[in-house]
């Protein structure tokens, strides 16, 4: 009795498991007959900020478009992914979706998005509205295009300015920072003049207590290497004229085992050694932007998509200083831009990709700028988004610097983007946690070409 | 089941004619076949629905290469090769037997102390319910109260220990105290239904065996060791079954705390089977991965109820 009664529970416990595998769908993509522009459809999108601003689209769309209503499901960007993953395997993905340039990759391979191509020249659809590059970056391999840009980002220092002024800094030396991976350059000096330990001592001073550490001169959410150092780290290594990929997009060969790319995880994560910035073990379950609210970090480098939660922390008086220059004298930002696509598998396609062709236009994107939320993808919009935040006290010039004077670089566009961030992550964790040396990155960089060999 | 359905019903019995209890072969059996089939039914289709099918299923695609889009391509045994070539897999066994170890011995020790004081001293309801509580929390809930308060800056355990001038520690962040921490924390919502399941088989321990221990002159320490243990066995190794094979599963606490991290040290094999299938979209290797951790937890049942002789008692 006992001996079945134990099989049979591991039976069932085990095939549990198995379970999960097989949600499989019948949906394998391919435009599915019905064009109808009618009824209802299914938007989803994960930035919760900007949800009131695509809601009053929405609204105005329908306006227009009597015969159309729009649904929108907004959706953390940490169950983003899988949801609508297994939403297209069973055949309950949304009609449109917001988009990232490192995901769509992996749905152009198993043919999950409809090509907007002939749309676009029917509809007049004016490619050269948006901001430089944007609009290109949505053309897959195929030479086809998949979404509509809606907008984009770069990223800055967001600092406490009281804290600067304290210590002795000027808004205009946080704004001329230079740096490089040897001695970390004005950029380290700001940092460790801007920790304090409990005794009030500064990490440039001698007796500065690394492990009683009261305010960290850069605050750390992470390793981040699943997004390349977006916000990171990779604003520091691009100077230093090192790329991710052999070519972008659609590179083929990863480039962490150079030494330029080590080099600069090496300084990154000695911040930690040094008691600037905090250890990774202690950033686990915390949010950095949080902590810099709380007074526990002087600097923070981010997006712009996170200036309404820097500017919302109460007596704070916050300053945003531009990414520093480099070795090659010039600056960084990682430019990253999310578009709208259609999913292959609607049943109300003609009705999908009139709503991508609204979020694309001006109509819908002064809103958004109107919100001050982000930067939309329309040139003239995405002025006007600059006008609202100025509105708000808030000068965005440290981003928008970035797109001016041409020193940004775009996201990396690569197949396989999930299992690449699966290996990288845990390699620039065991760095940052000073369990292993960059170098250690030439064996995970070894992993991930391996993956582009078959 | 088969010996259930020969007795009569109680409730019935009293009035009943007797010989209801001995009916006649062929028509009448050949009813109680019928009537099983259906009180059978549903749980049968169920299991074939929901586990045979998936079971089968699973196996195959752990031939495959799937990424849940598209149709699963077969590739014989390439999954299985790559896994033993894997080192992310090892590192999976080994944390997850870490986790396991602590957990077990933890669990089943405290358990077994609890049982006893509920059966000697604390014959209270409320007490007894008490020890219950955290099994009445989702495991989710459990885990992320325990990361809120093991938080290393804002946690009020942390808190306390910096009043007592140790320095903060690191539970869930640090490499070495991420796994402990997860253990401890199921560990302490499980014990008390262990302690249960334990306790009802101290009752089923006749009186009479610790009488005559005790005239005997049998002393506390001796009885326990001599008397209750042994007579204890199958229960225990239900609980020990049972409980292994739970905390060889353990998922969603890792799931909405560390997710694998501080680097690996706690991806454990059923988050990385989740990783895999469901964020790499590499169900083949998920699904080869999963038929792996079966096997294991096959294995494991089938030594701990051989060498523990859990299906014999001493009792009779």
């Amino acid at each position: 009795m006992m001996n079945k009664k134990a099989i049979g529970a591991f039976a069932v416990a085990a095939a549990a498991v198995l379970a999960l595998s097989s949600c499989s769908g019948g949906n394998s993509g391919g435009s599915s007959g019905g064009d109808s522009a009618k009824g209802e459809i299914n938007y989803w999108l994960w930035d919760a900020n900007q949800l009131p601003a695509y809601q009053q689209c929405a609204t105005d769309f329908t306006k227009t478009n009597p015969d159309i209503t729009v649904k929108i499901t907004q959706t953390g960007w940490d169950d983003y992914w899988s949801k609508l993953t297994n939403g297209m395997a069973s055949g309950t993905a949304p009609d449109v979706f917001t988009d990232h340039l490192s995901k769509y990759p992996d749905f152009l391979k198993t043919k999950q998005l409809v090509a907007l191509d002939d749309a676009v020249s029917k509809d007049n659809v004016e490619l050269s509205q948006y901001n430089e590059g944007l609009a290109d970056l949505w053309v897959g391999q195929d030479g086809k295009r998949y979404g509509l840009p809606k907008d984009w980002d770069t990223v800055a220092l967001f600092y406490n300015q009281k804290m600067a002024t304290d210590a002795g800094i000027t808004p205009e030396q946080m704004g001329s920072l230079t740096w490089n991976a040897q001695d970390g350059g004005t950029y380290e000096k700001v940092i460790a003049h801007l920790s304090v330990d409990k005794n009030g001592k500064r990490g440039d001073e001698a007796g500065f207590d690394k492990d009683n550490v009261a305010v960290y001169g850069l605050g750390l959410p992470g390793s981040d290497a699943e997004n390349a150092g977006q916000t990171q780290w990779s604003y520091l290594s691009a100077t230093t004229g090192w790329t991710t990929t052999d070519k972008n997009p659609w590179g083929t060969h990863f480039n962490y085992d150079d030494k330029k790319l080590q080099d600069t995880i090496d300084w990154w994560a000695s911040l930690s050694a040094k008691g600037y910035m905090p250890k990774l073990e202690t950033t686990v379950g915390a949010n950095a932007a949080d902590n810099f609210g709380a007074g526990k970090a002087a600097i923070n480098s981010n997006g712009s998509w996170m200036i309404g939660q820097y500017t919302s922390y109460k007596g704070i008086d916050l300053g945003i200083a531009p990414t520093p220059q480099g070795p090659d004298g010039k600056r960084a930002s990682m430019f990253n831009g999310l578009a709208d696509s259609v999913w292959a598998g609607t049943k109300k396609k003609d009705a999908a990709i009139k709503w991508v062709e609204y979020l694309g236009s001006a109509a819908c994107q002064d809103v958004v700028a109107s919100k001050a939320v982000v930067f939309p993808a329309i040139t003239t919009s995405s002025e006007k988004a600059a006008v609202a935040f100025k509105a708000k006290n808030v000068d965005v010039s440290a981003f928008t610097q970035h797109v001016k004077d041409k020193t940004t670089f775009m996201v990396p566009i690569t197949d396989n983007a999930s299992k690449v961030s699966g290996i990288m992550k845990p390699a620039v964790d065991a760095v940052l946690a000073g369990k292993a040396p960059a170098s250690s990155l030439t064996a995970a960089n070894e992993q991930v070409n391996a993956l582009f060999a078959k | 089941m088969t010996t259930l359905t020969k007795q009569p019903d109680p409730g019935l019995s009293a009035k009943a004619p007797r010989k209801r209890e001995k009916p006649s072969d062929g028509v009448r059996g050949f009813g109680d076949l019928k009537v099983a089939l259906f009180f059978i039914a549903p749980a049968m289709i169920g299991l074939i629905l929901f586990y045979l099918v998936p079971t089968i299923r699973g196996i195959y695609l752990s031939f495959t290469e799937y990424s849940i889009l598209g149709d699963p391509e077969w590739i014989g045994t390439r999954n299985y090769e790559r896994i033993a070539k894997d080192p992310l897999f090892w590192n999976a066994l080994s944390v997850t037997a870490e986790y396991v170890v602590i957990n077990i011995v933890l669990q089943t020790a405290l358990a077994l102390g609890l049982a006893i004081l509920m059966h000697r001293v604390a014959k209270s309801t409320i007490i007894r319910g008490a020890l219950l509580m955290p099994y009445l929390m989702a495991n989710v809930i459990a885990a992320l109260l325990w990361f809120w308060m093991l938080d290393y800056q804002i946690g009020i355990i942390n808190q306390i220990i910096e009043w007592t001038g140790l320095p903060r520690v690191a539970f869930f962040g640090s490499e070495q105290w991420a796994i402990p921490t997860q253990a401890l924390i199921n560990t302490w919502r499980h014990m008390g239904y262990t302690a249960l399941l334990i306790f009802a088989g101290l009752q089923a321990i006749p009186n009479s065996v610790y009488e005559a221990a005790s005239i005997d002159g049998s002393k506390a320490l001796t009885t326990f060791w001599r008397i209750t243990l042994p007579l204890l066995r199958p229960v225990l190794v239900l609980v020990l079954v049972v409980t292994v094979i739970g905390s060889f599963q353990v998922f969603d606490s890792v799931a909405v705390t560390t997710a694998g991290g501080p680097v690996n040290a706690t991806r454990v094999l059923q988050f990385y089977i989740y990783q895999r299938a469901f964020n790499e979209q590499d169900f083949g290797y998920g699904s080869a991965l999963a038929v792996i951790l079966f096997l294991i937890l096959a294995i494991v049942a089938f030594i701990q109820m051989k060498f523990l002789r859990g299906n014999q008692s001493d009792l009779d």
